[in-house]
């Protein structure tokens, strides 16, 4: 069998995590559902910018749990695609902001 | 145009088949407890029939649409109908029975040539609720239906229909190249006539299923969705959604498995199941009349040919007296109702 760091079957055990210490997972989870519930941001909403998050951090179990959380709330893939150029463009500009400090830099150091 | 499983010769179309892959035949490694099990473990096997409250007669497996994931597997190419004798004998029934609930189904039920003769004999009768299942496509898809609309104003009829999403994408997909266009129109026309607005007795529901293999979300969440979107894009206007999840049987057992989604699927039925829709799943208080009068626990029960635990199996020897509290036949696709809040014809069910 070919051996991978990730199995798409442990994201079911994610829940497992609170064997070893059980108040401390419990926490994370309570924290975990109150953070997706209907708030001032609709839970579709907040199902998009964990899809956009979850390829951000390039988490493969977030990124398969979003996608068939967003299925199931009827968002459409074009919703879905358009929320990771959101993340694109952000990771993007994080690294191209960074590009005044460079700029910045070779100004004070050029003559 | 896909065709159905019966006139591709698929193995998937008959019943029993269908069964012996549900009971594990498919999975490679663990097994599914059975549904049998998991109602136990709560105190509720055997499931039992209460009074019955909703007649549902499927006239017929005839439909203009093919959907993937159409548990009936209807289509153009199915040709069982109900007769005009059994829907007298259905009628017999309906004027002696506890039921409140009328609720004609199909394939596309107005596809049956006696349709309008045996919805003016029923409403005669008169229910609390007349329930017609129609498509809305049909309404659209030739001259002789056009009046459709009109006629079931005329008689009250309560329309359910279905709607897998507010997008032309998403449900041409499921149900066929410009379904989505021809049942906007069909929506606006029974608008215009009263369908589906507020204040009005001309009820109009839809149906949302998922357009694959994944269970529906929180079905109030969905309905506000589906209305606003139909609202803000089309003006169209609706009752109640009813989010229902797909059962795995005949065509949308056939995608998973050809998808390789069925074991995942059904793990994700059985993770969510809920004993508190045990006890309300349809079954309980419904009673299906196939197109040949048989008699089933539920449409679902039709399809995979498991009739009744009674000895009477036909509606022309119907007996409420018998047919209560009779065990309900359930095998590994009722973890289909019993999901999340519960799936049912009118939606969730806890
Ligand atoms: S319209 Fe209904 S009966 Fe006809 S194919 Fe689609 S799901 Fe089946
Ligand atoms: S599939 Fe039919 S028999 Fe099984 S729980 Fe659902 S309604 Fe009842």
């Amino acid at each position: 069998m070919q051996k991978t760091y990730y199995d798409p079957a442990d994201l079911k055990k994610f829940g497992k995590i609170s064997e070893w210490n059980e108040e401390l997972g419990n926490k994370f989870f309570d924290y975990y559902n109150s953070v997706f519930e209907e708030g001032e941001l609709s839970a579709r909403e907040k199902s998009l910018i964990a899809l956009a998050v979850a390829h951000t951090i390039q988490c493969p179990y977030c990124i398969d749990a979003y996608t068939g959380d967003g299925l199931t709330r009827g968002i459409t893939k074009v919703e879905m695609m358009e929320a990771l150029h959101v993340a694109g463009a952000i990771r993007g500009g994080a690294s191209l902001v960074h590009g005044v400090q460079m700029m910045n830099k070779v100004n004070k150091l050029e003559m | 145009m896909i065709k159905s499983l019966k006139r591709r010769n698929s193995e998937l179309a008959d019943g029993q088949k269908q069964l012996k892959i549900l009971s594990n035949e498919l999975f490679s490694e663990g097994h599914l407890p059975t549904f049998k099990q998991k109602i136990s473990e709560s105190g509720q096997f055997p499931l039992r029939a209460k009074n019955l409250e909703i007649l549902q007669i499927n006239v017929g497996y005839m439909c203009n649409q093919v959907c993937k994931h159409c548990h009936v597997d209807a289509g153009p190419d199915r040709k069982e109908i109900m007769t005009r004798e059994t829907m007298e004998q259905c009628l017999e029934v309906l004027k002696n029975t506890t039921a409140h609930t009328l609720d004609l189904t199909g394939g596309a039920p107005e596809m049956n040539p006696n349709f309008r003769w045996f919805v003016e004999e029923a409403s005669k009768i008169g229910v609390k609720d007349f329930i017609v299942r129609s498509n809305l496509t049909i309404m659209r898809s030739n001259k002789k239906y056009y009046d459709l609309p009109e006629f079931f104003k005329k008689h009250g009829i309560h329309v359910v229909s279905s709607m897998p999403h507010w997008t032309q994408g998403k449900t041409d997909s499921q149900r066929g190249n410009g379904v989505f266009q021809q049942s906007i129109e069909a929506l606006r026309i029974l608008n215009e006539l009263g369908y589906g607005m507020e204040n009005s007795p001309l009820k109009l529901d839809l149906v949302y299923n998922p357009s694959g293999a994944f269970l529906p979300a929180d079905q109030k969440s969905l309905e506000a969705d589906f209305k606003s979107a139909l609202r803000k894009d089309f003006g169209i206007e609706f009752n109640e959604l009813f989010a229902i999840t797909n059962l795995p049987i005949s065509r949308f057992l056939d995608y998973l498995v050809a998808t390789d989604n069925y074991e995942d699927y059904m793990y994700s039925l059985v993770e969510a199941f809920n004993p508190a829709t045990v006890s309300n799943v349809m079954c309980t208080n419904t009673l299906s009349v196939g197109w040949d009068g048989s008699l089933y626990d539920c449409d679902f029960n039709q399809m995979l040919d498991l009739p009744v635990n009674s000895k009477i199996k036909h509606i022309s020897d119907y007996q409420e007296a018998i047919l209560q509290n009779r065990e309900i036949a359930i095998s590994q696709h009722c973890y289909g109702c019993t999901a999340g809040a519960g799936s049912s014809c009118q939606g969730i069910v806890s």
